[in-house]
């Protein structure tokens, strides 16, 4: 996985609340079995009204997206981070997100940053025409107005995008204590290993 | 050290947990992976070019469901029948293909066990109490029905799970909903979870774990049970339970891959266990009136958007949260309706019975026994019934539903995910409504410019009828019909 430190640039100021995984990507767009391409079915929904701010010239490219409460609700579908990924979405900042898709978002090395709806709200309001810069080595999120806001992020996540980890490595190399766990299990839950079928009773 | 009260939450995680790290996050053992076609390819890809195996085939059973047509899948003479669109078609062959060659048990889209991987799971008593189940589809959270920690993940922790059999998080927060009382009579499961979630919101469960507690979940049926948790998710919560009873365990003995004998006896010991502990902290409680629940309709673009039957459509003013009234305004503007409507004037075009919420033989008898002597009404133009799987679709013919069905208008499918999220052929076209026994009402989920509306087996038989939202509690009783 690539490093995540600083991402900086504009945002596209979507601000929406619940926006859930089947606008991020509908279901139609997951017949694939690739991670790629998935960008052209991002937010198919909001981008066929004119005006929508994913089609405005200047958010071309933008790195970063702002969102309302409760972002990537719905499915566990992860083809929504990929097709933020897709887009060139590298952060997304927004009140709150559903569990699934932050743990979706941070395995694709997409920073979610939760800040306060006052705060997101002031940052929609200058990404309109000006970039933001997302600091994540330091926790902060900056504008070229002196607004400077902190957020909160799980350590080992933070160390996982700072570094460009691969968890299943890292869990691989607890393959010990797997074992140890799986004989325990073997002697205390003995039915929950090697299920056979048989024909129903 | 004297032990500190747990909740049922508490109990299976700390059961699971194979290391604990300084910040809280532990590496946690995966008991059951259940594995579709449309959430696993890329997972499987992966392995194969990291070049790693799966670590516990055993506890991986693979089926189809979410993009199999619901037309037949062999022609007259037992052959099967390629499937159209190629891209499912290639979804469908990639699974087939990477089940035998990672030592997978799969179930063949052919086969009599088919189905939805949440109605398959319990029914193949795959799934068991006290166990992890996860799966690559949000709506695991079903499988908390019968005691089980379930919950849905994204493809890299499809791939996380295969590789290496548990997950790392950081356990949940917890969450009390208790209900308290009776439902009244034609009050569903699906009614109460949509009157829930209409309660705590879509974000209301958010970071936790839900347990439901209170009489009405003791006695309610294992499938009343899944119904309830399968949709946990739409309140937000990852995973939703419901402590394992007799109720459970009976149901559960005998099936295909439950334990049998004297370690079915250690299991239900063990199982007897799985309860939450008087004196147990929840972080959060939610109490919930089970009188005053009603039939329930959702009538915009997101399941907390609900409202009784006999209610009207909220004027968006109506929402004290500014970014909720404009979300309000939004959703009327798509699903066509006018603050101030009655529900039950709301006229609609097509009628979907399935999905992993409400697929199961007793949603089936729950909506045949409406239907039994009646017929569609003239405006329904498309009513399907999609069975959660093969053995509910046998058990639903052996009783003769299938025949009361058909006799009302519908057509009679073959199981798999189908209308509820729309990957295969089965759509509600644009600009149509749907009374819908499925989980979401999200924009376009039912086809692009779809408007559903969220209703329990009962109801959605009761829209068939009259052709609108009705209350199912109001038809008249119907001549009883031989079947």
């Amino acid at each position: 996985m690539d490093k995540v430190s600083t991402i900086e640039g504009r945002a596209i100021p979507l601000g929406l609340k619940n926006v859930d995984t089947d606008v991020i990507i509908p279901a139609h767009w997951l017949k694939t079995v690739s991670r790629e391409g998935l960008g052209k079915g991002a937010f198919e929904t909001i981008r066929e009204a004119p005006g929508n701010p994913f089609d405005v010239e200047d958010f071309a490219g933008a790195p970063i997206l702002i969102a309302g409460d409760n972002f990537g609700c719905g499915s566990s579908r992860e083809h929504a981070a990929w097709a933020l990924l897709d887009l060139g979405i590298a952060a997304v900042i927004a009140p709150s997100f559903s569990d699934i898709f932050s743990g979706n978002a941070f395995k694709n090395g997409i920073l979610t940053v939760e800040l306060a709806q006052d705060q997101v709200d002031r940052l929609l309001e200058i990404a309109a025409d000006h970039p933001i810069a997302i600091d994540l080595e330091n926790q902060i999120v900056t504008t070229p107005f002196q607004d400077r806001f902190a957020f909160e992020v799980d350590p080992f996540r933070k160390h996982c995008l700072l570094e460009g980890l691969d968890e299943i490595g890292l869990t691989l190399e607890r393959g010990a204590a797997i074992e140890t766990h799986e004989q325990q299990r073997a002697r205390a839950l003995p039915w929950l290993d090697a299920p056979q079928r048989r024909d129903a009773a | 050290m004297a032990s500190k009260p747990r909740t049922l939450y508490e109990k299976i995680w700390d059961a699971h947990v194979v290391e604990r790290r300084d910040d809280g996050t532990c590496i946690l053992y995966i008991d059951r992976h259940l594995v579709h076609e449309v959430t696993s390819p890329q997972a499987f890809e992966a392995l194969r070019l990291a070049g790693r195996k799966v670590r516990r085939p055993d506890l991986t059973l693979a089926v189809p469901d979410h993009n199999l047509p619901t037309t037949p899948r062999t022609d007259a003479a037992g052959n099967r029948l390629p499937i159209k669109d190629p891209q499912s078609a290639a979804q469908l062959a990639a699974l087939e293909a990477n089940a035998p060659a990672f030592g997978i048990d799969y179930i063949d889209a052919t086969a009599p066990e088919q189905g939805i991987v949440h109605v398959v799971g319990p029914e193949q008593g795959f799934s068991l109490p006290g166990a992890t189940i996860v799966c690559g589809d949000s709506h695991t959270a079903a499988h908390g029905g019968i005691g089980a920690l379930a919950f849905g993940i994204g493809t890299s922790e499809v791939e996380h799970v295969l590789a290496t059999q548990t997950l790392q998080l950081r356990p949940s927060k917890s969450m009390e909903v208790r209900v308290e009382g009776e439902l009244g009579p034609g009050v569903t499961p699906k009614d109460l979870i949509l009157h829930i979630i209409g309660v705590i919101g879509t974000a209301g469960g958010t970071g936790h774990v839900i347990e439901y507690r209170g009489p009405v979940f003791e006695r309610m049926s294992v499938e009343g049970r899944l119904t309830v948790c399968n949709m946990s998710i739409e309140g937000g919560a990852r995973a939703g339970l419901i402590a394992p009873d007799e109720t459970v365990f009976s149901y559960l003995e005998g099936r295909p891959y439950a334990p049998r004998g004297e370690a079915w006896d250690r299991a239900v010991a063990w199982w007897k266990m799985l309860h939450s502990d008087p004196d147990a902290v929840f972080d959060k409680t939610v109490v919930i009136d089970a009188a005053v629940v009603e039939p329930t309709v959702s009538w915009g673009t997101s399941p907390e958007d609900v409202v009784p039957v006999g209610g009207t459509v909220p004027a968006p003013e109506s929402f004290a949260d500014p970014s909720k009234q404009s979300a309000a305004r939004k959703s009327l503007d798509y699903m066509d309706l006018e603050p101030g409507q009655r529900i039950e004037d709301i006229a609609i075009e097509n009628v979907f019975i399935g999905s992993c919420t409400n697929s199961r033989i007793e949603d089936l008898r729950a909506a045949a026994d409406v239907l039994k002597g009646r017929t569609k009404a003239s405006n329904v133009r498309w009513a399907i019934v999609v069975p959660g799987s093969g053995l509910v679709k046998r058990q639903a013919e052996a009783e003769g539903l299938d025949q009361v069905f058909t006799a009302a208008g519908f057509e009679w499918r073959e199981p798999g995910c189908s209308a509820c999220l729309a990957m295969n052929p089965d759509k509600v076209p644009p600009g149509e409504r749907c009374a819908s026994t499925s989980n979401r009402n999200f924009v376009g989920r039912q086809g692009p410019g779809a408007r559903t509306h969220l209703v329990s087996p009962a109801m959605a038989a009761a829209a068939a009828v009259t052709g609108r939202l009705a209350d199912v509690r109001t038809l008249a009783p119907c001549q009883a019909v031989d079947a």
